[in-house]
């Protein structure tokens, strides 16, 4: 059997796999009911989105609606929140990313709605520019988030409706910010598809899903 | 004489070949460049429907999955982003060019040399990434997100500079000896020669190699995507962020489809254009500064 791995996010995962163009696609966020209709998930690990702001912000909570009036910049300056007297720095993700979609989903905003100082690519790009101001607000995955913040860089993740955003708690299901991530396929995949999808979704993928600083799933609750 | 006529026809052979060959191979190089502009405008023509196309320049908002594909503002962020970087680069590798042809002395013209072709060869994600960690926090100390056109500015400049300093060089370097000789002749200083003999004489190409920078600034993304912020807005000030055309390329290409996708397309085609247009500036006024050389 041979894998041929190519890269792109979950739009193009979903496209290619509905359009039959790969076997196997890949996407970081729950399916829709309408793409469900052509595709079905297997969802091999979970994935968790923080907010992160520098170490030296002295909030250490914020409530949704706080989070939401920041994005939206009804709220622009630390100190209506308690912080310091300095403008939030708002840092939003590239249109078309699924970290994005899943943030705006879960705030009921669209992108129009969000009023960013910066906009980032990928989660590293976050993370740099979150340690690199006092300032700044933004959203990243919960596992790299948890690395970095562990390996010292200046940044700090902040709890989702009084859930601490850990990986523990994604996997518990307890946290509300998070992702599933989908192999998807056809309705019925080919033999080779589906002894892919089983060891996928084995205990021998949990060293790698962990290496990747994602949340394994309950394997027990696979059906073989 | 049989002997001299088939040896001669043996080299006639054998150029006709290699006139052959480097014909292919600059057809290659031709055709590349006609292939690549004749499939960003397929690619683009979907939205290049009449009505949709003064859009792309007098729309601010952009939106591709809400529908609205503006890029004045995208436009706007290439073009600011650009020019500070020209501003702050073509003074300071003019003056390093002057430097090191008529004062530094031989040995050390050319370690200095030697210093910014190296310059020149480091990638742009390695400035990019100096930019994000040392210039980005540096420059929100002072005003703003840190993001923001200043930094794209400045960190553009420095990749372009060493190529503008080396492209004034090579341009100083054809003005003929004569030249200097009759300024020394009439008296003049070192700095009037340069400034009223050397460097006017030079004007054309070190126009054009500018004009050239140009365009590799334009068309710069990495180190771009990394300072700039990425905001979608027209910037009131140097220290808000904006985004520029390559970056939204990059930051969104792997992830779009549709419309959003063919809108990317059409803002690569604006980019082929705009240094297209660079490059034949650059043409010009070599030919017309040269009449005076």
């Amino acid at each position: 059997m041979e894998i041929d791995v190519q890269t792109g996010g979950s739009s193009r995962g979903v496209n290619d796999a509905t359009k039959g163009l790969v076997d196997i696609g890949m996407a970081s966020r729950a399916l829709t009911p309408e793409e469900q209709e052509n595709l079905s998930p297997h969802t091999i690990a979970w994935d968790g989105i923080a907010p992160i702001v520098h170490r030296d912000n002295p909030l250490t909570e914020l409530s949704d609606s706080q989070i939401r009036g920041i994005y939206t910049g009804e709220i622009s300056n630390w100190s209506s929140l308690g912080g310091p007297d300095a403008e939030i720095v708002v840092v939003n993700k590239a249109e078309g990313r699924s970290t994005l979609e899943l943030f705006l989903h879960y705030f009921d905003l669209k992108n129009s709605e969000i009023s960013a100082d910066v906009v980032i690519g990928d989660n590293q790009q976050g993370i740099k520019t979150v340690a690199g101001n006092p300032h700044a607000i933004g959203y990243v995955s919960i596992g790299t988030a948890e690395f970095e913040a562990s390996n010292g860089t200046p940044v700090r993740l902040l709890p989702m409706g009084g859930v601490e955003a850990s990986t523990a708690n994604v996997r518990s299901g307890r946290f509300p910010l998070s992702r599933p991530l989908n192999l998807l396929t056809g309705l019925e995949p080919s033999q080779a598809s589906q002894r892919f999808l089983d060891y996928a979704r084995s205990e021998h993928v949990a060293d790698l899903v962990k290496g990747q600083f994602f949340v394994p799933i309950d394997y027990s609750s696979v059906e073989h | 004489m049989a002997m001299i006529l088939q040896r001669f026809r043996a080299a006639r052979a054998k150029d006709l070949f290699v006139q052959s060959a480097v014909l292919l191979f600059a057809g290659v190089a031709a055709i590349i460049v006609v292939i690549i502009g004749v499939y960003l405008f397929l690619e683009s023509a979907p939205l290049l429907t009449g009505t949709g196309i003064p859009g792309f320049f007098l729309d601010r908002r952009w939106y591709p999955l809400e529908g609205e594909f503006g890029m004045a503002a995208m436009l706007a962020g290439t073009l600011s982003v650009t020019a500070l970087a020209m501003l702050l680069a073509a003074p300071v590798g003019i003056a390093a060019a002057v430097f090191m042809r008529y004062y530094a002395p031989p040995a050390f013209a050319s370690f200095y040399r030697r210093l910014l072709e190296l310059l020149s060869g480091i990638p742009s994600v390695v400035f990019g990434f100096w930019g994000l960690i040392v210039l980005v926090p540096l420059i929100a100390k002072l005003d703003g997100p840190g993001a923001s056109v200043l930094a794209g500015g400045l960190v553009l400049g420095l990749m372009i500079l060493p190529l503008v300093s080396l492209s004034t060089d090579s341009s100083l370097a054809q003005v003929p000896r004569s030249h200097w000789l009759a300024g020394t002749a009439l008296g003049l200083g070192r700095w009037a020669i340069v400034r009223k003999v050397m460097i006017p004489s030079a004007a054309s190409g070190i126009l054009a190699g500018m004009v050239l920078q140009t365009g590799r600034a334009l068309g710069e993304t990495m180190a771009v995507l990394m300072v700039t912020g990425n905001v979608v807005q027209l910037p009131a000030s140097v220290f808000e962020p904006v985004r520029a055309l390559t970056s939204n390329i990059a930051l969104e290409m792997a992830y779009a489809t549709g419309d959003h996708r063919t809108a990317l397309f059409v803002s690569g085609l604006i980019l082929l254009v705009m240094t297209a247009g660079l490059v034949a500036v650059a043409a010009v006024i070599q030919r017309r500064l040269k009449r005076y050389g």
